[in-house]
């Protein structure tokens, strides 16, 4: 093939890929719709037996499964099978622009952030697999991950081209994929924590919306900081990486660029939320809240640094 | 140690047997010592840092441009002097920053210090004893064994030994029992996290104090030396004398810029000779993320450009021949550049200088008469260029740049337009006094920056040492398990209660139940004769 029939194969699957996490979203609101009856039966169970502790009971492994309805639960492996196969093409994306281009795939702004969602998808899936009662957050992990491709396909679209000199050395693929390792791991953790916040509201255990049938804020919490302990590692080594690179691309190894304060700014939240949520006083929703704030960091370095500030990071390639 | 300080008459009466003066100073200082270096305080530190650090991404910083500094200036008359008064150009570097950083220092010694020598005793001090009632215990339960309770603490001792316990036994009231701990490397890696962070932040510092950097354009055929006098900006530390800079000279030979067909640029190279003046030369090829590296200084290409050549004949025949300026380019996709070539010296009996302004693009091309740059390869090169004569105003003792001419000579008068061209390489204006400028071709120069920074690879070191003290700290866990063995209510055999506490990394819940799973297998094949039974979980509440 040639390569710009394989450019274009890639922005092909590009659309493949937000078509399948949609029928995934479709298929995530159908489990959650099933599970509505489920939900009563447990209710009636816990009334007879006098323990009413219908969440405590979703939460418990072995129970959750057990009380899980055909219905919900083929429902529910539709909708995996499918993100996976969303996120094969997903892959596909990115694998057709490298061969096509000849270099690896995250180049630019565009390869960059579409890479980001494939790493979250990639790690709800795991998470997703191994404890069942999280494919729950499907929803609230597809409506993201579509709204950003979306907004990737639209706003940060540029044509496969080569990179320019400064990024032809073997530190992109150290620095940048640890970048975008950290950052797709703290999307999944800042969606965990979003959800946590609303599912912890006081009053959010009565109702019977959409909210309920989220895993417990417990589950939820664990989650964000499961994944926030993984991520900042590799985040750490991104932003050391990103030193190292930047000593011999642009002379000196910190400089105070737009994109070196903010990359520390986010270092500095996510220490924030892994001490705040070992700190009395700041467990629960106040970490929860710091780990938002450090996502909302991220898409800002991401974002606005790069499109409306000028820095030597500027290999955005948007025009 | 204290010191009573003389009863003073004069002062109020102090509250009945109040401490003394100095002793209420000490204790204020000792309070505040201790709120400064607790780690809620180091966190809100930090939360500064970062927040300080904010106004620097947002505002232009002299550190990274002097000029967007002064369009912000001519953009905003009224608000920039009072942003520049609170440091805000100079975030990086002004006091308020420093105060921040400083007292984060402060507090991360007062904190990281006594816990590195508590740590160090831990390491040599066994395992606490167990706690009176370990049912009570999150993680605890009984398991029974035929052994007789020592037979059956050893098969414990053994299993957890395996698992690289530390396992000390103690005789009690209650019956012998076990304590037995590890992890202690994640401790050390939260020691190790936070001194690493020390060191990089004394790193950083020292790299400010005594580093260095200076830039320089430079022409092939062309050269600089280490010395703050030549190069054309330059700033250091405070503590950097000028006369201790390494002595080291670099010459560019040839520059190398290349392209793809879409005329991204894809590599550049510059062939440089260089070395001590007094030593040997050396040469070499430098290019984008290949520096050269010498003794802990570092040569870079930052940029490249075009440095158009003139040779100019005056009336009287006196000629100078290939005189090339570099001219900066203005747009980096195409090299159209601007520049000016200053002849302040033009020999005896000539009173009046001769400058020429001009526009250089690398491939030329002419529509309606204005010249435009339609490639950054140098395949058709044109400059348009206008000549002054007259008084440059380079001695008037204000300082101005090497790549412009003074405007306000030229308001003044003092400089005036004699002629205006559009040239090829070979063609050549006349002036109306007889001089002739002709444009002889090109070299490329080079942006060459020099840098020194004594930290580097300490803030190299302490930053690996971060990480790795970090995924120590995060990955590891911190457990500790304790076992009492007693004798069962009927006589034959040991009801052992064991119980585990356990910090970081993940669910402690299913890791005791597999424990416990574990310890009853091997308690039951150390006694194959009796039949297994469960252990008895009390409930949890
Ligand atoms: C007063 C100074 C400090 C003290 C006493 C301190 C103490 C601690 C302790 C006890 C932990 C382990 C938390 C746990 O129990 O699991 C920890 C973890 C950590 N510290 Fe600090 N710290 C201090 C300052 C800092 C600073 C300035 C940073 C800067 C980034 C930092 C970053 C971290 C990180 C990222 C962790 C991992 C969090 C976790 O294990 O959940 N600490 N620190």
């Amino acid at each position: 093939m040639t390569d710009s029939s394989l450019a274009e194969l890639s922005n092909t699957l590009f659309s493949v890929s937000v078509a399948l996490y949609s029928a995934a979203l479709v298929a995530y609101c159908a489990e959650l719709a099933f599970g509505r009856r489920r939900r009563r039966a447990e209710e009636l169970v816990g009334a007879e037996t006098g323990q009413g502790g219908g969440v405590a009971l979703a939460d418990r492994p072995a129970a959750g499964t057990a009380a899980e309805t055909p219905g919900a639960n083929r429902w529910g492996v539709v909708a995996l099978g499918v993100t996976v196969l969303g996120a094969l093409t997903h892959a596909g994306v990115l694998l057709t622009r490298g061969l096509a281009t000849d270099r690896l795939p995250w180049g630019n702004m565009y390869e960059f952030a579409t890479a980001v969602v494939l790493v979250a998808v990639v790690a709800f899936v795991v998470f997703a697999v191994r404890s069942p009662n999280l494919r729950h957050i499907g929803v609230f992990m597809m409506a993201p991950v579509i709204l950003s491709l979306v907004a990737i396909g639209l706003g940060l679209y540029t044509e496969a081209a080569p990179v320019v000199a400064a990024l032809r050395s073997y530190w992109l693929a150290i620095h940048v994929t640890a970048a975008i390792l950290g950052f797709g791991i703290f999307m999944v953790s800042g969606i965990a924590s979003v959800l946590y916040l609303v599912r912890s509201r006081p009053g959010a255990e009565a109702g019977t919306g959409l909210v309920s049938r989220l895993p417990s804020p417990a589950a939820l919490d664990r989650l964000a900081h499961r994944t926030a302990v993984f991520g900042f590692p590799i985040w750490t080594f991104a932003v050391i990486a990103g030193a190292i690179w930047a000593e011999a691309a642009w002379g000196r190894f910190w400089g105070w660029d737009p994109k070196e304060t903010w990359s520390f700014v986010a270092w500095v939240v996510y220490a924030a939320y892994l001490h705040a949520r070992t700190t009395a006083g700041w467990r629960g929703r106040p970490a929860a809240w710091v780990n938002v704030v450090g996502l909302a960091v991220m898409i800002f370095n991401l974002t606005f640094v790069n499109l409306v500030s000028t820095g030597l990071h500027s290999y955005a390639g948007v025009d | 140690m204290s010191v009573e300080a003389p009863a003073r008459p004069a002062t109020p009466p102090p509250p009945p047997s109040g401490p003394s003066a100095g002793r209420r100073v000490g204790a204020l200082l000792l309070r505040w010592w201790r709120r400064l270096t607790a780690m809620r305080t180091a966190i809100i530190l930090l939360f500064l840092l970062a927040l300080a650090a904010v106004p620097g991404s947002l505002l232009p910083q002299r550190s990274l441009s002097q000029n967007n500094v002064r369009q912000y200036f001519t953009d905003h008359p009224d608000l920039a002097p009072v942003l520049d008064d609170l440091y805000l150009f100079d975030v990086f570097s002004s006091p308020w920053f420093a105060a921040i950083y400083l007292l984060l220092f402060l507090s991360l010694i007062g904190c990281v210090l006594p816990r590195a020598a508590e740590h160090f005793r831990s390491l040599r001090t066994p395992p606490p004893p167990a706690p009176r009632n370990l049912l009570r215990l999150p993680d605890s339960g009984r398991l029974d064994s035929s052994l007789p309770p020592a037979a059956a603490l050893d098969v414990v001792e053994e299993e957890l030994r395996v698992r690289r316990f530390r396992v000390v036994r103690r005789e009690t009231a209650g019956g012998p029992e076990l304590s037995a701990e590890k992890g202690y490397l994640k401790e050390t890696g939260n020691l190790l996290f936070h001194l690493s962070l020390l060191a990089l932040l004394l790193g950083l510092a020292g790299g400010k104090m005594w580093g260095y950097e200076g830039s320089i354009l430079v022409t092939e055929g062309q050269g600089f030396c280490n010395s703050f006098q030549q190069y054309d900006t330059y700033s250091s530390g405070p503590l950097v004398d000028s006369g201790d800079l390494s002595s080291m000279c670099v010459d560019l030979e040839q520059f190398r810029a290349e392209y793809e067909e879409n005329l991204t640029a894809s590599s550049f190279t510059a062939d440089i000779r260089y070395g001590d003046p007094q030593g040997e030369e050396r040469k070499t090829t430098i290019g984008v993320n290949e520096p050269l590296r010498i003794d802990g200084d570092r040569v870079y290409v930052t940029g490249h450009g075009f440095s158009p050549t003139f040779s100019v004949t005056l009336p009287d025949g006196t000629a100078f021949t290939d005189v090339a300026t570099p001219f900066l380019p203005t747009d980096q996709r195409t090299l159209a550049s601007e520049g000016a070539l200053k002849l302040p010296d033009l020999g005896a009996g000539q009173d009046d200088q001769l400058a020429i302004e001009g526009f250089f693009a690398p491939t030329g091309l002419l529509q309606g008469g204005v010249l435009t740059s339609v490639d950054p390869r140098p395949l058709a090169p044109q400059v348009a260029i206008i000549a002054y004569q007259g008084y440059l105003g380079l001695d008037s003792g204000l300082p101005q740049s090497v790549y412009s001419l003074d405007r306000s000579q030229i308001e003044r008068g003092r400089l005036t337009e004699v002629g205006a061209a559009n040239l090829r390489v070979g063609e050549s204006l006349d002036l109306p006094d007889g001089t002739q400028v002709t444009f002889t071709g090109y070299k490329e120069f080079a942006a060459l920056q020099y840098s020194h920074d004594p930290g580097q690879l300490w803030v190299l070191a302490a930053a690996v040492a971060l990480l790795g003290g970090l995924l120590g700290l995060l990955l590891l866990r911190r457990e500790r398990v304790f076992a009492r063995a007693g004798s069962a209510p009927d006589g034959s055999g040991t009801v052992l209660t064991i119980a585990s506490l356990a910090r970081g990394g993940g669910e402690s819940g299913p890791r005791f139940t597999e424990l416990s799973d574990e310890l009853r297998a091997a308690l039951t094949a150390a006694a194959p004769r009796t039949a297994p039974s469960d252990p008895e979980v009390p409930p949890r509440d």
